[in-house]
This record gives C-alpha cells, sequence and structure tokens, in this order.
C-alpha cells in the first residue's frame, strides 16, 4: 500500500450499472437479483462487500468472475470487458471445495494445468512457493482430507492465487473457521495480498471482517441490490489486531451494521 | 455440439461409513474364521457320524482330497483353462465397452436419453432368459459363452459409471469453470477422476455377475469348463467334484471382489460424499 498516487488510482474493476435477472423454473417467475450495481475497485484495493443475505452479493461476484452473464450493464477489469472467466481473475469459493482426489500440490497446479503455458516442472515451482507463501510447507503431498479447515481454506486461497490473478474474489472464505483462525487468516491474508499486489474484491457476513480488511467497505441493499452505501475504512493501511477494539474501528462497524439492519428491516417488511 | 453433463442429479448410494468398525482390531477376522472352522467341523463330523450322506453334502475333507486329486492328475486344467478364457474375454469386453459408454452416457444428455430406454430393459431383463437367442446366434462354442458372460456384467459397470459421472459434484464443476476450463479440460480434470469409485464399484458388481454368467453359459451345451465340470459331475451324483467347482468358483470370486474391494478403499478416503 506504498504505491505512487498514479498506481492508486488505475482502476482494476469497473461495474456499471450491473442489473441481473434469475429465471426461477419452478414459480415462472423472474427474480431481480442485481438492480444496478456500480462499484469501481483501483488497484491494490480490497473492497469488503456486505449486505442482507440472499440479496445476490455471491451472483455480483459470480458476475466479476463471468461464471454468470449480467443481463444489462458492463463489467471491465482492467478496461477489457468480462465475458467468460479468464486468468485475470480467481475465485475463493465459500466451501473449500479442493479436488479430494488431488494433492494440496496438484490443487495449487490446477489453473496452472489448465492454462498449459508453463511447463510441468515450471507449475510445479510456482505451485510450491505458493504452498509456502501460504504456510503449508510440508504438506504438499497431503490430500484435503487429511488437513483442517483452515488448512483447507489457505489451500484454496493458493489455488486461486497461483495463476497470478489481478483481480481476486473472495466469497465468505473464513466463514467456517473459528474466531482465532479467522483472526489469524485475516492477518495471514492481507500479508499475502500486500506480497503479491493482488487487488480483491471481499464478501463477508461478519462486518468487523470488513473492516479489519478492507480499504472501503460497499454495503448491498436488500434484493434486487443495489449499493446503498460505500464507507471509507480510514484506519492506518498496515492493519493489527489491535486495532479491532479502537474506538474509530467500533465507529465504523457500527455504522455499517446501522446500514445493513435498515435493509433486513425493508426486507422483513416486504415479506 | 455443446457438451453438457446430464441434468439430473442422482443420489449416490450410501458408502459405508468408514468408521463402523467397533471392538478390538483383527476381531472381525478372528470371529470369522473361528465360525468358518466350526462350521467346517459341525459338517465334517456330521458325515462321520452318518448323520447325513456324503452322496448329499460331502464333505470338507472329500472335498479337499477330491480337488488334490484332480489338480494332480491335471484333469480340472482343461476346464480351468476352458472357463478362464471365457471369464477374461467376457468380463474384459464388458469393461471395455461398458466403462466408455457408461462415461459417454453419463457426459451426454441426449446420448443418455437415447440409449437409457435400452439399458435399462436389458438391466431389468434376467440375462438367464436371453441365452436361447444366444445359442441361436452364436451357437454353442466359445462366443456363445462370452456373449453371456458380456452381456451379465456389461450393465452393471455401464450402469454405475454412468450415474458417477452424473453426479459430479456442481461446486467442482464451477470451480474448474472459474479457472477456465473447457468442456474437454471440465470432462479430464473432473468428470473423470470423480467418477472412478463408481466406477470400481460397477466392476466389482459386474465381477460376481461374470461369474454366474460362466456357470449359466458352460449348462447350455457346453464341452469343457468348470461349470460343464459341474454339471456332468451333478449328473453322475459325484457330490464332491461339484462342490470343488462351487469352492473353486467361490474362490475366484472372492479373491476378485477383495482386490477391487482394496482399490475402492484408496479411493474412498476421497469419495466426494464421503468426504463432505
Ligand atoms: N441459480 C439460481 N437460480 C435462481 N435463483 C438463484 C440462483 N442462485 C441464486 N439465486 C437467488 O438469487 C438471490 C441472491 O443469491 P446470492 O447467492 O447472490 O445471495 P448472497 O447475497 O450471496 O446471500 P448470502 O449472503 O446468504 O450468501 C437469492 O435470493 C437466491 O434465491
Ligand atoms: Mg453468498
Amino acid at each position: 500500500m506504498t504505491e505512487d498516487v498514479n498506481q492508486r488510482n488505475r482502476e482494476k474493476l469497473r461495474a456499471r450499472g450491473v442489473r441481473l435477472d434469475y429465471w426461477n423454473e419452478r414459480t415462472r417467475r423472474r427474480l431481480e437479483i442485481l438492480a444496478g450495481i456500480d462499484l469501481t475497485v483501483r488497484e491494490g484495493e480490497l473492497v469488503a462487500i456486505v449486505g442482507p443475505s440472499g440479496c445476490g452479493k455471491s451472483t455480483f461476484l459470480a458476475a466479476v468472475d463471468g461464471l454468470v452473464k449480467p443481463n444489462a450493464g458492463a463489467i471491465e477489469v482492467d478496461g477489457n470487458p468480462v465475458i467468460a472467466p479468464g486468468h485475470d481473475r480467481a475465485m475463493v469459493f465459500q466451501q473449500d471445495c479442493l479436488f479430494p482426489w488431488r494433492t494440496v500440490l496438484r490443487n495449487v497446479s490446477y489453473g496452472l494445468e489448465l492454462r498449459g503455458e508453463l511447463s510441468r516442472h515450471e507449475i510445479r515451482k510456482r505451485a510450491e512457493s505458493l504452498i509456502e507463501l501460504v504456510g503449508l510447507t510440508g504438506f504438499a503431498d497431503s490430500y484435503p482430507h487429511e488437513l483442517s479447515g483452515g488448512m483447507r481454506q489457505r489451500v484454496n486461497i493458493a489455488r486461486a492465487l497461483a495463476p497470478h490473478p489481478e483481480l481476486l474474489l473472495l466469497d465468505e472464505p473464513f466463514a467456517s473457521l473459528d474466531a482465532q483462525t479467522r483472526d489469524f487468516m485475516q492477518l495471514e491474508l492481507l500479508k499475502i495480498l500486500a506480497r503479491t499486489g493482488t487487488t480483491a474484491l471481499f464478501v463477508t457476513h461478519q462486518i468487523d471482517e470488513a473492516v479489519f480488511l478492507a480499504n472501503r467497505v460497499a454495503v448491498f441493499s436488500a434484493r434486487p441490490a443495489r449499493i446503498k452505501q460505500i464507507v471509507e475504512v480510514d484506519l492506518p493501511p498496515q492493519r493489527s489486531l489491535e486495532m479491532k477494539l479502537w474506538p474509530r474501528f467500533r465507529e465504523l462497524q457500527d455504522e455499517i451494521w446501522r446500514s445493513i439492519y435498515q435493509e433486513t428491516i425493508h426486507l422483513t417488511a416486504a415479506e | 455440439m455443446t457438451i453438457e453433463p446430464a441434468a439430473e442429479v442422482l443420489i449416490l448410494e450410501a458408502a459405508e461409513p468408514a468408521e463402523r468398525r467397533v471392538g478390538l482390531r483383527g476381531e472381525g477376522a478372528i470371529l470369522g474364521t473361528v465360525s468358518v472352522a466350526g462350521f467346517l467341523l459341525l459338517w465334517q463330523t456330521s458325515v462321520a457320524m452318518g448323520w447325513i450322506a456324503p452322496l448329499f453334502v460331502s464333505s470338507p475333507a472329500r472335498i479337499l482330497v477330491t480337488g488334490f486329486g484332480m489338480f494332480r492328475d491335471g484333469s480340472i486344467y482343461p476346464d480351468l483353462a476352458v472357463s478362464g478364457e471365457e471369464f477374461i474375454l467376457g468380463f474384459g469386453l464388458a469393461a471395455l465397452a461398458g466403462i466408455p459408454l457408461g462415461i459417454l452416457m453419463g457426459w451426454y444428455y441426449r446420448l443418455n436419453a437415447v440409449l437409457d430406454p435400452f439399458v435399462n430393459a436389458l438391466y431389468a431383463t434376467p440375462r438367464i432368459a436371453l441365452m436361447p437367442l444366444i445359442i441361436i446366434w452364436f451357437g454353442v462354442d466359445l462366443s456363445a459363452k462370452i456373449a453371456i458372460i458380456f452381456l451379465s456384467s456389461v450393465f452393471p459397470v455401464l450402469v454405475s459409471t454412468m450415474t458417477g459421472v452424473r453426479t459430479i459434484d456442481r461446486d467442482f464443476i464451477r470451480v474448474a469453470r472459474s479457472f477456465g476450463a473447457t468442456d474437454r479440460q471440465l470432462f479430464r480434470t473432473v468428470a473423470l477422476p470423480s467418477s472412478v469409485p463408481n466406477l470400481l464399484t460397477g466392476l466389482r458388481l459386474g465381477l460376481g455377475h461374470a461369474l454366474i454368467g460362466i456357470v449359466v453359459g458352460e449348462m447350455y451345451g457346453a464341452s469343457a469348463g468348470i461349470g460343464f465340470m459341474m454339471q456332468t459331475a451333478g449328473a453322475t451324483f459325484q457330490t464332491d467334484k461339484v462342490m470343488v467347482g462351487i469352492a473353486l468358483i467361490a474362490a475366484a470370486g472372492m479373491a476378485m471382489t477383495r482386490l477391487l474391494k482394496a482399490l475402492e478403499k484408496r479411493f474412498d478416503a476421497w469419495r466426494p460424499d464421503h468426504h463432505l
């Protein structure tokens, strides 16, 4: 986070008026999920997305990844329109979804194998360095079922980072972890992102997690989602765990909490 | 033509829980051995004491003596060779055809829709009912035996493999897509490996059916083979020889099932439904 001003102002992700409907076959009705999302993420930034459950956060992430196609609007990464999944983006799914038949090393190699640009040896070297980066040296030949939840999630992150994406999309990656492991993983993630210079979009339900990790927090409205508010996190860029006890941290948390709470009320009132 | 994984998701047969074993390590094996030994002893005693005529049930000792005799004088080898050849060709062809076809039917929704009625009908038909037809088509030589063994074992292999491909976890598909996998890559890196456990189960089930196929096939106009040997021995009340045949088939079946079970165990650790 010490780039010059030029770098900092470069747009990595630019979403304009992203609308997305799902057709529900059972009820034979169109369900409006995203009602025009405008969001810009600058290079090196981490933007957290919070919002009521079911409002469309995962859907937005999937749209940025190119897994689903918006009905209207534009999503650009580095100025290139997103039409399909690409190597400039990588997704860390909520369930770790590691391939159980692949070792840690081969899970991490997956994206590079598909790409087929590097030699076997280079892929191996890159994967090994990522395994080291996430602190799992010595587990390269383990299978996912031999790892703890926290370790699996780190493999999940390493797998996403291996193809050197410009933009990392994380969908509640730490939701299933216990509080201590989560704290640890948050710090680790910040270190890894800083070291690799990766930009990130991070969906979470934990407001403290959003405030702790993010440069900015985008609050989604209830479905159909718009961006209700963007909160600048004016904490020092070098985050440490005791900041969670700072009064300013609390204020930010409260502000975001209230914002989501209003939406939840709308949600229940509408039903 | 675009490749689209079949839409429906079937529910896998529940895998045996790995941690069901209770009691001391090896206790099961000891109990099993003791119960078998006890049974053999009771059997032998009943015959020795004249409670049951050996003509009906033979006896463990007589089976052993007869069996060794047949190996020593070499009279069993031609039968073993014939049945072995039938089995290897019939079951081998079943695996060779069943696995690829199962994979394709699991993967291509349309192919599945076209072939499924036939597979279902044939799977539900007792294969022994096809024997007269097979004799009309193939006569009574080796090819007829291969055909019945093939028909007996191909469907379990095919259906189980197909189920494996069709029940791929959707999350894995999403991960692969997110990494930009093409259809072919999705097939190679997700569909194939995740259906290996089902494939092995299919082979194990098919194996049992193939052994039935040997016996059934050789009951119709065969001139050699273990089934034929049993048939002729039975017709002349040589109960001991019939029992030797049964023991040989049972042993072969158990040995091969063991082997496949051991393989399945190795893959079970990462079986998706086991893991989640
Ligand atoms: N494949 C789909 N087909 C139809 N509707 C869907 C599909 N996927 C999601 N939805 C609907 O879209 C809405 C938004 O889902 P999404 O997963 O994006 O929410 P979310 O904000 O990530 O929720 P959560 O915080 O609980 O994860 C939900 O109401 C859901 O019912
Ligand atoms: Mg979600």
